[in-house]
């Protein structure tokens, strides 16, 4: 039993206090507010740490449930617990990540307004993704991702009194409200054909499902419920064309942007894949389906990242391409690559963010990397942790980001082999979006860090006023310990945790039993093997004599080269400015949302509105049905005099005629 | 002889003379409290009648008690009528319609 205080402990810590700051925050100060919450976050970090440590060492296996919620006929619905190797490093990573942020944001929110409010709000993050992470149960799942999704509305709109942050965050609750819809029509699907939504009566039950079609359509069922599914995930993890509320969420406070629209919440919908692969990898439709959705992600939204000036978001589009990687990596069938990636994303990623984040905090909160520039000798910490993030991301060997990338283009070309639907495009994408990555990620480094000290002569174009009151030029600084320390702490992982956990996620079998494999990627993996080439020294030195570290290097040299002259850069724009054009409209997705599909549901909102609810509700129903009792009382109202006289006249007058009545019924 | 029978018709016209008091009256809302009264008194009238041709002297017990209650009810009456009057300005029953929906 006592493991299973150990879960709950994990699940509760910082729920208690998320609920202590968030009710008394004002009461027990900032000090001991934030003091609070780091610790519940702690406490689950640690506990999470010994159920990782008891999963590697002896295979812990647990699924049960904790409490009955509710129960409905013969259908019981319970709060469970499903502790496996996926669960344990999903847990890990989501824990440490939320600690670094936690105490990242000692530093970077000093001073703001809601400071309490913004650590309820991340450690109410924590444990709802806790909650989605450790269910065993559809219905669980779908309670921590609503529960993140509302964090993730209440973060982005942290700064509620300025506009564009109320804009972004109503923007990604409505989008997400569109994947929402597919998610619970998928789990519905699977209440309606498996007859419960506990994962392993699920799995169990797949084999009878795995013939039947849908309504008499052609469909699987397995395929639709898949894709229902995954339309939810496309949502959350910002798939296309579900995408757009990503960038714009990076309104929210930088810490928020690294914990949540990075290295947690939007890979929950690869980790729910991932978590559900038995069932995916019965539909080879819904797997094409997820990795071109994905290879569209990884190349043409990390294009985006190409022209973007605020440093922000070009981190924003470089999480919508890896996030593509990921999905591409499930596509493909192999679904730990996707996790693997997904945790070395989550490190260097989050890295990436909080380095952004000091380098905003160090230039008095701008944000537009063209008045930037020349910084690396006043933030040397931030500067060195900003090359390891981006050699990590770009994929440049022995970093973290290169192990998960380099297995997700073998994972695709393998794919290819096998003939999956649409892969000749899936493996063109992935390997163009090795160029765009290293390319737009230093292009960034290059801007922020080197050239020009632009912040010097910039001051005067400073739109709106300067937060902390300066008016000379703005003289950067490097950021306080709290920021720093989550920094060099997050960057050991990204440089390390690739080649430590290689053997755990690729060719090792310590996801069997938990994520399965695609039989055609289980080959190759097992021939490679045989081979002896999947070992991270293995895979380096193959690496020299293969396409994707030169086109990584190419990219950073095409950044280098843009970086030195602008007039190369400007060449380049003259000769494709109908695509810059379209690129700087972000594809016209924008567009399509606000001018096309929302008019159009707000269209038809307003018919249904006017003829069934104005018309035939109100008009009809409501008011006909007043109408004929008012006609009817008119003429019955006659009958009230008002004297009571005429009332007992008749009154005695009916008891008389009941009395005849009766009298006459017993004489009978 | 006078029987029973014709005790009992007595209280019944007595009963009858009450409820048309009630029915036909539109002028004078003493007049109903005086038929009220008078319904009571038709009742106990069967009472007594019943007692004495019955041999049970319970019946005119009883009637005691409901003279008594009838002398309240028609103090309680008489004070609302009261109160009535000074809101109103009249006992006229046809001013006093404001049940009318």
């Amino acid at each position: 039993m006592s493991s299973m205080h150990l879960y709950l402990t994990i699940i509760l810590a910082p729920l208690v206090s998320s609920t202590l700051v968030g009710l008394f925050g004002c009461a027990l100060g900032k000090k001991l507010s934030q003091l609070l919450c780091i610790l519940g976050v702690l406490i689950s970090t640690v506990c999470s740490v010994v159920v990782l440590n008891q999963v590697l060492s002896n295979g812990l296996y647990f699924d049960g449930p904790l409490y009955t919620w509710l129960t409905v006929g013969n259908q019981t619905y319970s709060v469970g617990v499903l502790i496996d190797s996926l669960t344990a490093t999903m847990l890990t990573v989501v824990t440490s990540v939320s600690l670094m942020v936690h105490i990242y944001t000692i530093g970077y929110m000093a001073g703001e307004d809601g400071y309490t409010r913004f650590f309820s709000y991340i450690s109410l993050f924590t444990f709802m993704m806790i909650m989605l992470v450790m269910s065993n149960n559809f219905i669980q799942l779908f309670f921590g991702w609503e529960g993140v999704g509302l964090v993730s509305y209440l973060l982005i709109g942290f700064y509620f009194k300025r506009e564009s942050a109320i804009f972004a965050n109503l923007k990604a609750f409505l989008i997400n409200r569109i994947g929402d819809l597919g998610f619970l029509l998928g789990i519905g699907l699977v209440l309606a054909y498996f007859g419960t939504l506990n994962y392993a009566e699920v799995f169990a039950k797949l084999n009878e499902i795995t013939g039947q079609t849908f309504l008499g359509t052609g469909w699987s069922v397995i395929t639709v419920i898949c894709l229902l599914l995954f339309v939810g995930a496309m949502g959350k993890s910002a798939q296309f064309p579900l995408h757009v509320w990503l960038p714009d969420s990076m309104e929210g406070p930088t810490p928020i942007s690294a914990l949540i629209h990075a290295a947690t919440m939007v890979t929950a919908g690869i980790f729910m894949v991932a978590r559900l692969s038995p069932m995916y990898d019965l539909s080879e439709t819904a797997l094409s389906f997820i990795a071109i959705v994905g290879a569209i992600n990884a190349l043409f939204l990390g294009l985006l990242g190409l022209i973007q000036n605020d440093i922000k978001r070009v981190v924003a589009y470089s999480t919508l391409s890896q996030l593509g990687y990921m999905a591409v990596a499930l596509g493909c069938g192999a679904y730990s690559v996707g996790i693997f990636h997904l945790m070395t994303h989550a490190f260097f990623k989050a890295l990436l963010f909080l380095a952004a984040g000091s380098v905003i905090v160090g230039m008095h909160h701008e944000q537009d990397m063209r008045k930037m520039g020349g910084l690396w000798k006043y933030m040397p910490i931030t500067y060195l942790v900003t090359i390891v993030g981006n050699l990590a991301l770009a994929g440049i060997p022995p970093f973290a980001g290169f192990f998960s990338k380099d297995m997700i283009l073998e994972a695709a070309e393998n794919a290819h082999h096998h003939g999956l639907f649409g892969s000749s495009f899936v493996v063109f994408c992935v390997y163009a979006a090795v160029f765009v990555t290293a390319c737009y990620s230093f292009r960034q480094l290059f801007m922020t860090f080197h050239g020009e000290e632009r912040f010097r002569h910039s001051h005067n174009d400073h739109h709106g006023h300067d937060d902390h009151g300066h008016h000379g030029p703005v003289e950067p600084h490097e950021s306080p310990w709290v920021i720093t320390v989550p920094l060099v702490l997050l960057a050991i992982p990204s440089v390390i945790i690739g080649w430590v956990a290689f053997s755990k996620f690729v060719p090792g079998d310590f996801y069997q039993n938990v994520i399965f494999n695609a039989e055609f990627f289980k080959e190759f993996t097992g021939e490679a093997m045989a081979k002896g080439e999947l070992s991270p020294i293995a895979m380096m030195i193959h690496s020299l004599s293969s396409p994707p570290v030169y086109l990584a290097l190419s990219g950073i040299i095409a950044a280098y080269v843009a970086h030195k002259s602008p007039a190369f850069v400007a060449a380049i724009k003259a000769i494709f400015k109908p695509v810059i054009y379209v690129m700087e409209r972000k594809y016209f997705m924008d567009d399509l949302f606000i001018n096309l599909l929302a008019p159009l549901g707000r269209g038809i909102g307003k018919v249904l509105w006017s003829i069934g609810d104005v018309l035939l509700i109100d008009g009809l129903i409501v008011n006909g049905s007043a109408r004929v009792i008012g006609v009817f009382s008119k003429i019955f109202r006659r009958a009230q005099t008002g004297y009571v006289n005429s009332y007992a006249t008749f009154m005695v007058l009916g008891i008389l005629i009941l009395l005849t009545f009766c009298t006459g019924l017993i004489l009978h | 002889m006078i029987g029973m029978n014709h005790y009992l018709i007595l209280s019944a016209i007595l009963f009858a003379i009450s409820v048309m008091g009630i029915f036909l009256n539109r002028k004078n809302i003493i007049v109903v409290l005086l038929s009220i009264e008078l319904m009571l008194l038709a009742v106990n009238f069967n009472f007594v009648t019943f007692s004495s041709f019955l041999h049970n002297v319970a019946g005119q017990i009883f009637v005691f008690f409901t003279l008594t209650v009838a002398a309240a009810e028609s103090a309680i009456g008489l004070a609302i009528l009261i109160i009535l009057f000074r809101n109103l300005r009249s006992i006229n029953v046809r001013d006093m319609d404001q049940l009318k929906g």
